[in-house]
């Protein structure tokens, strides 16, 4: 029992990561309706602005650790945007309208170059960072094991769920968020009421990327190591995530993400780590063939 | 300056200096931004952890260069050429002179030529000087034309008379190419190093046709082709170590194991749409990499299966000696032995391996299943309402491409005589998918000369060794922006009436 | 009317998503070499009925007969290709769905596509290109030269369907539908958009078809111009239900039709 409930706890976290990517996958399908493969890339290109900001901090002589996180947390929050910004203007935008392999192909190449314009600044080797917050609370003990939730899961969970609530207030009450939906269901119709179409997509990519790289920091802070290739395989499941939710729902995106991480960490804890993406992808697969729209998203009536 | 015919500045906005700079401002914050965290600071492994090294001249490079990019950018499109040929025009001209002193006034010039590079990175100069060039060329448009840039409609529809051409050519173009690369081998330049290039290319080719199937044909987006390449791969190696099977014998064995995972994968995944397919079949071909990585009893795991046989000359080895009372290939034929003969070989059997594909999509495009494929890439619905079984249909597309891409994958294995589940990574499908949509849709002249700049390309220019898949990415999004339907996309009927009006589209 | 068995019965039908019942408990029968038109207001699941009819959609109650020459058929529990391949009914869209990056020629051969099949061994023996595959398919050719001969698009039978004007694209898509050789033929609203000119030539394709073909027509229109010229039958709905069903006279004096119309005189535009 107590084993599981560790298991949970450390699923749960993983799961938040991945749900914060997730979110920024399902916006963006949501509103142009194509997979933004380069967001894993932005994730990790948060990554690496926090560590930076890191070593930077160390040099200036901020070490006082609550104040180092926040400014980290600030300087990724400002840099990522950009790139998700940019990205949209320079690679999505002049396609839109066009075939939506075009667009697919264009957001591989675009994950492409991010990945190798990192290596080749930062180099292909891993980026350790020694861990800065230590500690943690027990929950319970069975015997000799104990379950912990660590300070750092803590600062994890409490972020995201912020975060989350912060980000679904945006697009349920504010004028964005209103954009936002219209575009979603009528871009033409949208426009023609006078929603500037073009910056809320934009708005939709800097606010994607802004919650990619929060999760860009917490990842480097929970594994302590990062390379430029850990936005592959988080993109990955977390557009899976996105998927199994239902994409397009933003609450689907954060249950998707949940359950991945639970499914990953049990699986490694019952079963074998080696195996876990195999279970991730298995869920998948079995999910999207009895409910093709997801957990939380709306069954289409095929229009005919 | 030239003699104008219409008056010049009479349809001409004045310029807005102000906000001409605040636009070229904005754009160098943005690159400000995009450079400062990773180009500023790079970091560094020092003993106990990583230490920072800071660049940030290049930053401050980066962002004069974006600011004046832009300032062009502005006054091309408000139809002002004079000084934008001018400047681009001398900064060009000092670019080229630097990067090329070396070869013209030798070493001790190019030192000092050094100094005028903005970028340590020579790749990365060269790339600023042909940006550099393009702008005098467009400058230079713009002064012939007056002010008529090339708009987007006119470029696409000059690329798709290009595509429908190289269509009507590709009668000659085809047997033209084909000679090409059967005389390839004897060429007397060609050493090794070609051989094994053109082994690559042709097994890109080849799997950019067999893809073509699913994805041009069918219009089934699959991210995970390189699982049937892998399953292919893995079948032949297999049972050629531990059954001593010869080449010939599993190559259709592995095209069948191939096509049977492409079953199997399709059976219950071809009713999603679109983009759920593509991360369904994202996902298997990571599954089946991460199982070839884990399953080590079968597979050995990361270390891979090696000493895979290569094929034979139809039972004939390419050794220096044979066995006892055999012949090998060079004593057959009376030749002297070479190493090179046995690449030669396998250079052939790519190329006739690319060649069945290829007739084989030839040909079944004009068959009911390959205009069924092409109609339910249309329209599904339509389909069903015309009592084609959707599900029926979109498996045999899938499990034919699987198939090819299994006797590529079992290629594969034979020329490298070791395979690992390193090989077989989703940048591969990436790789195989951005040449068939880069080649344009259902172009099968376009997979070869996607495959040419793609693959080849790279290969041929050695400075760019390390940039190499930083300009993949680049050349791919550029590719795609410039044409987004493929470069010599063209679709041209598999049957016609041959009467009455030249086809639509073009009246 | 013309006597006999109806070729198409349909008891109680009823189909249902979520709350809103689209289509409720409706009975008809439409028979051989008729035209039998569908009318109602915009709402009033007549195109709901028709995706019921071709297995687009399960309806959630009722039956539907389809008394094919072969055999008879339960259409509800067919799954939705196997009701053009086997029972024989086509149809088209009210927003044409033809392929349009396919020419002209190939739509018609396409809607060959389980005829060609078979005589092409399942794609083995057309792959060495044997003799019986290419008679079929210069057969098949043949079927298709001769619907274009009827729709007046011979000339342009090597253009890209998407290329054709609007009206050209709508009779395709009957030509289209006729080429699976139906027993019968549903048309959504085939005469929108369509111009005084090339709606008279639509009712005189549509006569042709129950007059030569002798197959059954199940038309939904709301341009009454067309239904009151050549509808054998007239079933009208409304909100779901079926308010009337009878001749083209006997259905213009029904009391129901004319309640239900009221208001909603320009039913033509859409």
């Amino acid at each position: 029992m107590a084993y599981f409930v560790q298991q949970v706890i450390n699923g749960m976290t993983l799961g938040m990561i991945y749900g914060l990517i997730a979110i920024g996958y399902t916006m963006v399908y949501g509103i142009i309706g194509m997979i933004n493969f380069a967001h894993g890339e932005i994730f990790m290109i948060g990554a690496f602005a926090a560590i930076i900001t890191f070593l930077v901090l160390g040099i200036v002589g901020i070490t006082w650790v609550p104040l180092a996180l926040l400014l980290m947390l600030m300087v990724t929050m400002i840099l990522t945007p950009f790139y998700g910004w940019t990205l949209e203007r320079v690679a999505y935008r002049p396609l839109r309208g066009s075939p939506r392999l075009a667009a697919l192909i264009t957001a591989i190449g675009m994950s492409i170059f991010l990945q190798n314009y990192v290596q080749l600044l930062q180099s292909a080797r891993n980026k350790p960072l020694q861990p800065l917050v230590r500690g943690g609370v027990e929950v319970m003990r069975e015997g000799n094991f104990v379950v912990s939730l660590s300070y750092m899961q803590m600062i994890i969970i409490v972020v995201t769920l912020v975060l989350m609530v912060v980000f679904s207030l945006i697009i349920a009450r504010t004028r964005l968020g209103r954009a936002q939906r219209a575009c979603e269901q009528d871009r033409d119709m949208a426009a023609l009421i006078g929603v500037d179409v073009d910056r809320t997509i934009s708005l939709t990519f800097v606010m994607g990327a802004a919650l990619a790289g929060v999760a860009g920091i917490m990842f480097l802070l929970y594994y302590g190591v990062i390379d430029f290739f850990i936005g592959f395989l988080a993109g990955i499941k977390a557009f899976t995530a996105a998927v199994l939710g239902g994409i397009g729902s933003l609450p689907g995106a954060m249950l998707g993400g949940i359950l991945i991480g639970m499914i990953e960490a049990l699986w490694s804890g019952y079963f074998s780590v080696e195996y876990k993406d195999v279970a991730a992808f298995s869920i998948l697969i079995l999910v999207l063939i009895f409910r093709p729209t997801g957990l939380l998203g709306k069954p289409d009536i095929e229009k005919v | 300056m030239a003699v104008t015919s219409v008056t010049p500045g009479a349809d001409l906005r004045s310029l807005d200096v102000a906000a001409m700079l605040k636009e070229a401002g904005a754009t160098a914050v943005v690159v400000f931004a995009l450079t400062i965290g990773l180009v500023a600071f790079k970091t560094l492994d020092v003993p106990g952890g990583i230490g920072i090294e800071t660049r940030f001249a290049d930053v401050a490079m980066c962002m004069a260069l974006a600011f004046f990019g832009r300032i062009a950018l502005v006054l091309l499109r408000e139809h002002r050429p004079y000084p934008v040929m001018a400047v681009a025009l001398t900064f060009a001209i000092i670019l080229t002179a630097s990067l090329l002193s070396g070869q013209i006034f030798g070493p001790a010039a190019e030192a000092q030529m050094k100094m005028f590079l903005p970028f340590k990175a020579v790749i990365v100069s060269w790339i600023i000087c042909v940006l550099a060039w393009s702008f005098a060329i467009r400058a230079a448009i713009l002064m012939r034309h007056q002010g008529v840039s090339v708009l987007r409609d006119e470029r696409e529809a000059m690329m798709d008379r290009v595509g429908a051409a190289v269509q009507r050519y590709s009668r000659f173009l085809g047997p033209a190419l084909l000679a090409f690369a059967i005389v390839f081998p004897l060429l007397p330049f060609v050493d090794r190093r070609f051989l094994d290039l053109g082994i690559l290319a042709l097994t890109y080719i080849m799997l950019g046709w067999g893809l073509n199937i699913v994805v041009g044909l069918a219009g089934l987006l699959d991210l995970g082709y390189v699982a049937f390449y892998a399953v292919g791969a893995y079948s032949y190696a297999l049972l050629a170590t531990h059954f001593e099977l010869s080449f010939w014998i599993c190559l259709p064995f592995a095209g069948i194991m191939a096509a049977f995972a492409g079953l199997l994968l399709g059976f219950p995944v071809l009713r999603l749409r679109g983009d759920y397919l593509a991360i369904v079949t994202l996902g298997f071909g990571e599954m089946v990499r991460i199982i070839l990585l884990n399953w080590y009893e079968f597979t050995n795991g990361p270390d891979g299966i090696g000493g895979i046989a290569r094929p034979s000359f139809f039972g004939i080895p390419f050794k220096r000696n044979a066995p006892e009372g055999t012949e090998t290939f060079h004593q057959m034929f009376g030749l002297e032995y070479s190493t090179l003969h046995k690449f030669v070989f396998l250079y052939f059997v790519i190329l006739t391996l690319g060649l069945i594909t290829n007739l084989f999509t030839i040909r079944i495009r004009k068959l009911p299943v390959g205009r069924a494929w092409e109609a339910l890439r249309e329209d599904e619905i339509a389909c069903r309402s015309l009592g084609i079984n959707p599900r029926n249909t979109k498996l045999t597309a899938f499990a034919i491409g699987a198939m090819f891409a299994g006797f590529a994958g079992s290629f594969f294995a034979t020329r490298q005589t070791f395979i690992s589940p390193e090989s077989f990574v989703f940048l591969e499908s990436a790789i195989i998918l951005g040449i068939v949509v880069l080649g344009g849709f259902g172009s099968q002249v376009g997979v070869v000369l996607a495959t040419g700049i793609l693959i080849v390309l790279p290969e041929l220019i050695r400075e760019l060794h390390q940039y190499r898949m930083l300009a993949f990415g680049a050349v791919m999004v550029l590719i795609m922006l410039w044409r987004p339907s493929g470069l010599l996309a063209h679709r041209e009927p598999t049957i016609k009436l041959g009467q009455g009006d030249k086809r639509g589209g073009e009246p | 009317m013309s006597a006999g068995p109806a070729l198409l019965t349909i008891d109680h039908l009823t189909m249902q998503f979520g709350g809103l019942v689209a289509v409720d408990d409706v009975s008809l029968a439409a028979k051989d070499s008729e035209i039998t038109a569908i009318i109602g207001p915009n709402g009033a699941g007549k195109t709901t009925m028709f995706n019921c009819l071709t297995g687009f959609y399960k309806p959630s109650v009722g039956r539907m007969l389809l008394d094919h020459p072969n055999r008879p058929f339960y259409l509800e529990r067919m799954e939705g290709f196997r009701i053009a391949s086997h029972a024989g009914v086509a149809r088209t869209f009210q927003n044409i769905r033809l392929f349009p990056k396919m020419s002209v020629l190939e739509n018609l051969i396409v809607a060959q596509h389980n005829k060609l099949m078979r005589a092409s061994g399942f794609t083995v023996y057309g792959l060495f290109g044997l003799r019986g595959y290419r008679s079929a398919e210069g057969e098949a050719v043949e079927l298709a030269k001769y619907w274009l001969d009827r729709i007046d698009l011979t000339a342009k039978a090597d253009w890209d369907a998407e290329s054709l004007p609007y009206g050209d694209q709508r009779r395709l898509e009957i030509a289209r539908a006729m080429c699976t050789e139906p027993v019968l033929l549903c048309l959504d609203e085939p005469a929108a958009g369509l111009n005084p000119r090339e709606s008279a030539g639509l009712n005189e394709l549509l006569l042709f078809i129950r007059d030569e073909h002798k197959i059954g027509v199940l038309l939904i229109e709301h341009d009454m111009k067309v239904v009151m010229a050549i509808a054998d039958h007239i079933v009208v709905l409304d909100y779901g239900r079926k308010i009337s069903d009878g001749t083209a006279d006997e259905v213009r004096r029904d009391p129901a039709v004319i309640r239900a119309y009221l208001g909603e005189e320009e039913e033509d535009s859409t």
